[in-house]
């Protein structure tokens, strides 16, 4: 992830130094995508708004929701937000060790997140709501689906930059990858925000 | 949202000091717990109102402080905003072609 | 940087062969990482994609040409329109776009490449996966069928049965990933790598309707990628989006389709926009007139396209409030488009005007775009866009801005660029009779689609028949006829040009550096650019940095005069070249991701082995990429260079 070096081959990335607004190419990148990405959950979500309540067949979203146990995942994935932070806290000081620890955390509360989807997804699968039994049960797994798989690309992502910090191996600021990674992450987590609170605790 | 800028004594241009970002997950914290609250305690016509609040405060929270967009470049935020702002729009505006918000 | 990293050479991250740096001949373009190569491939299999198009609109018209069509059956015209159109928009006109904004935004801007230089070769080579899947389906049980807007449930698969909207939903997905990732490139190119002293508002009109493009790619492909995954699931996995017996509204489909689909088409037509702005000026001996109104415009464009989309619905029962809000934020688009003719007319007025054929396709793009927004502004009046929609007279409506506006924009592209980027000039007399062919044609074709859609020729009807032909002479039948015949002169039109390309291919004469005395800086380099495109990266002072640098104008009398000529600038770049460039270097990954995505898309239509196939194929490349540095190391050349000079540094011109 590098753009052009005009002089220095040790400036294999841009620090922003050489740009014309003196930002990241991939951090502009990044935020760029980020943005396209509301555009993403935004039409996932208001499919899900329009159809939470057709429920033809199979259970309604009253008779299945288990708000305890979503609210415990729902601060399981905005704790992994905080050690992510100080994943890139640890970055920014040039501490691998630090960096490495609080990944690791990160990737270990989103992968605990993870368990809570598939455990909440196969109890509503085994209580009657398949993703095609009616309007309801097609919006809210394709929401929520999407969702997770986001978590589990971001998991993935936390995963090997761990392998390749420890290998040595980066081909950029390491902060900065840090840094960028964290942003996917926080985003993730600002999208389950408004699914926590348009999905489960408003009632349809 | 006065609360959460006590919070940042130590940002400079690399963030918030590792305090300050434990003292920004602890308010969102506390505010789950408000949201969650509402599924056991009745709030009556708050109920929208508090919940939509929660869930932006929240958001915005995230955004400017975990995410460093508070203290970034504007660049940065005009790209985001703007993709959440279209967003915002036009799916509000499709929705209510379908008389969503009318009860 | 810290210490503690280890040096690392993409020779050594997976272990297994050194990425293609000096490879020459057809593996130099697959593996190429360079804008200008990977602009000329756009190009070329975006003028492909055309040909393939205009065949399908010639079935088309001779299916029409006469009662009782008997050159096509009911479903094989349904298939041909929606592959005519899809193909149209999604495999010429974008990608043709792409091929200009590639080439000629770094070079605009005073770039030696774009930010993400894989990246770009990743778009290239998905658009290409996404291009043949699209067209595969016409050779594995039919094409897509249900009209280039693929309304659901009739799209879904109780309705649409065979793999044909399958084949368009992957192959669309995949082309839309290719644009997606384009536009953030691009923005971050704009944004990032601009020449010193080069602001914003000192950037060639172009470059300007490109960035607004990508922004407006980059917030509306998200809403179709919703939407196809949403038809996706409904077919290949059972899901009841668009099932009506389970309370599926079909309005869903259509705003998630019009919302990605009305910033679609400024998408289509600001590229066009952006090449006459360069061409008028050129060739009206004048700057353009009123540069921040064409900039500003451009811009509101982009911005109130995201508020019109339901303006596509006023037929489908929205209600009146709906329509009312739509109709009126449709009237007021008008405005910014009409102030940029304005802009154009008074750019002329006053001006030493050169008819080369560039010229005429831009004047005539003028004009054809002004009658097509004229009955533009007639749909928007939601009343008549009742009696008009669904008939000829839409047809008629985007054929004069897409054709007459966005690929008379693109000829004059041609016609202008050609001979900074092929060194050659095309030939200007050929030019001419391309031109005239394509404008009569042009008028032949669409124009009767007018009088047909009042006289009541629905859209998509594969036949029509004497019985329902109308009255007098100047009925369907007539109307139809010369539509048919028209279409057929503008075939003669686009082969005159073929045949210009293939002559100018097989003259020896080379292209003086700077033919029509143009502006920008893209003029500032060879013909065609070297690799690195400025020898010295140019600090710019002035929009039209390029024409300032020939000429000074005096104070007082305002008089410019010549004070140095377009190859005395390259000469003197050359004499002052930089001592160490270091481009980007060619890569595998992005070929290889592409091939990935694309076997992982086609495990969804033919089972999950493929899948898995696919997914893993895009794992390893993701990883492949992600420990490869843009830049080569030494150790990738063939042999180290020592002093740091790369082997990248070739003087072409």
């Amino acid at each position: 992830m590098a753009d052009i070096a005009t002089h220095d081959t040790d400036h294999a990335t841009d620090h922003g130094h050489h740009s014309s607004t003196g930002l990241s190419n991939n951090k502009l990148a990044m935020w760029l995508f980020l943005g396209s990405e509301c555009l993403l959950f935004g039409g996932l979500i208001s499919t899900y708004m329009l159809y939470r309540g057709r429920v033809q067949n199979g259970p309604h979203s009253s008779q299945i929701y288990d708000i305890p146990f979503t609210s415990v995942s729902s601060f399981v994935l905005l704790m992994s937000s905080l050690t992510m932070v100080l994943a890139v806290s640890s970055a920014q000081r040039k501490d691998d060790a630090k960096t490495n620890l609080w990944l690791v955390i990160t990737a270990l509360l989103g992968a605990t997140f993870i368990g809570g989807q598939v455990y909440e997804f196969t109890t509503f699968y085994r209580e009657g709501l398949g993703f095609t039994t009616s309007l309801f049960g097609s919006s809210f797994y394709a929401l929520t689906g999407f969702h997770g798989v986001h978590v589990s690309v971001g998991v993935i992502m936390l995963l090997s930059l761990m392998g390749i910090i420890k290998k040595g191996k980066i081909t950029g600021d390491k902060a900065e990858v840090v840094e960028l990674i964290g942003l996917y992450w926080h985003f993730v987590d600002i999208v389950w925000i408004i699914i926590f609170t348009l999905v489960y605790l408003i009632p349809s | 949202m006065s609360t959460a800028t006590d919070t940042h004594a130590d940002a400079h241009e690399h963030g918030m000091s590792d305090a300050g970002y434990v003292k920004i997950a602890i308010i969102l914290a506390a505010i789950t717990a408000l949201e969650v609250s509402t599924y056991y305690v009745d709030f009556g016509p708050l109920f929208m109102p508090a919940l939509l609040t929660m869930m932006v405060v929240k958001f915005v929270m995230v955004v400017s402080y975990f995410m460093h967009l508070k203290f970034d470049s504007k660049i940065f935020s005009f790209l985001f905003y703007v993709g959440l702002g279209l967003a915002l729009f036009v799916y509000i505006t499709a929705l209510a072609t379908f008389k969503f918000f009318i009860a | 940087m810290a210490t503690n990293e280890l040096p690392i050479s993409s020779s050594q991250s997976l272990g297994a062969v050194r990425r293609p740096v000096n490879t020459k001949g057809w593996r130099e373009w697959l593996f190429t990482v360079d804008h200008k190569k990977i602009g000329i491939m756009y190009g070329c299999v975006a003028f492909t994609f055309f040909i393939v198009g205009g065949i399908e609109a010639l079935f088309i018209r001779l299916q029409l040409a006469l009662p009782d069509g008997r050159i096509l059956s009911a479903d094989k015209y349904n298939q041909m329109f929606t592959m005519h159109a899809t193909t149209m928009i999604f495999l010429f006109a974008m990608p043709m776009a792409a091929a200009f904004a590639n080439y000629f935004l770094p070079l605009q801007i005073g770039a030696r490449d774009v930010a993400f230089p894989r990246l770009n070769a990743l778009s290239f080579w998905l658009f290409v996966s996404g291009g043949l899947i699209l067209n595969a389906s016409w050779f594995l049980g039919g094409a897509a069928d249900g009209g280039w807007f693929m309304y659901a449930p009739n799209s879904g698969p109780v309705f649409s049965p065979s793999n044909g909207v399958d084949f368009w939903v992957l192959g669309l997905q995949i082309a839309g990933i290719a644009s997606l990732i384009g536009s953030i490139n691009l923005i971050v190119t704009v944004l990032n790598m601009r020449a010193p002293g080069m602001t914003l508002m000192k950037m060639p009109v172009f470059t300007w309707m490109i960035l607004v493009v990508q922004f407006l790619l980059v917030f509306s492909l998200p809403v179709i990628t919703v939407a196809l995954v949403l038809l996706m699931f409904q077919r290949s996995y059972g899901a009841t989006f668009f099932d009506v017996s389970q309370g599926a509204d079909p309005l869903l489909w259509q705003h998630l389709f019009w919302i990605f689909g009305h910033p679609e088409v400024y998408v289509l037509i600001l590229p066009a926009f952006g090449i006459i702005s360069e061409v008028l000026p050129t060739f009206s001996r004048k700057p353009l007139f009123g540069y921040p109104f064409v900039v500003f415009s451009g811009a509101s464009i982009g911005l109130v396209g995201f508020g019109v989309w339901a303006h596509h619905m006023f037929a489908s029962g929205l209600g009146p409030v709906s329509v009312a809000v739509f109709s009126m934020a449709t009237m007021a688009i008008a405005i910014p488009t009409g102030v940029k003719i304005f802009n154009w007319l008074l750019t002329m007025w006053g001006g030493k005007i050169w008819y080369s054929a560039s010229m005429k396709f831009a004047i005539g793009l003028v004009i054809l775009f002004t009658i097509g927004g004229l009955s533009g502004v007639t749909h928007a009046v939601a009343p008549s866009d009742t009696q008009q929609t669904d008939t000829y007279y839409i047809v008629a409506h985007f054929h004069y801005v897409l054709f007459g506006g966005m690929v008379f924009g693109l000829f004059s592209g041609f016609y202008y660029w050609w001979p900074k980027v092929f060194g050659k000039m095309l030939n200007e007399k050929l030019g001419s009779w391309n031109f005239w062919f394509m404008v009569i044609g042009m008028n032949l074709t669409f124009g009767p689609m007018h009088i047909l859609g009042l006289q009541g020729q629905p859209r998509r009807m594969y036949i029509w028949t004497e019985a329902r032909a109308g009255q007098g002479l100047f009925n369907f039948a007539f109307w139809n006829m010369v539509s048919s015949i028209g279409s057929f002169v503008l075939a003669v039109g686009i082969l005159l040009f073929i045949i210009n390309v293939i002559k100018t291919a097989r003259n020896p004469e080379r292209a003086p550096l700077d033919p029509w005395d143009a502006r920008t800086l893209e003029w500032l380099t060879t013909s065609p650019p070297k690799v690195h495109n400025f020898d010295r990266i140019p600090v710019v002072h002035h929009l039209d940095e390029f024409f300032h640098r020939k000429y000074v104008e005096d104070e007082t009398t305002h008089v410019m005069t010549q004070v140095a000529k377009g190859e005395d600038l390259v000469r003197a770049e050359e004499a002052a070249a930089d001592a160490d460039i270091h481009m980007p270097g060619a890569s595998y990954w992005p070929l290889l991701l592409s091939i990935g995505v694309a076997v992982l898309g086609m495990g969804i239509i033919y089972g999950t082995p493929i899948m898995v196939v696919g997914a893993l194929v895009v794992l390893f490349s993701s990883f492949g990429w992600v420990l490869e540095p843009s830049v080569p190391e030494p150790i990738d050349f063939d042999s180290p260079s020592h002093d740091g000079h790369t082997k990248e540094i070739a003087s072409l011109g």
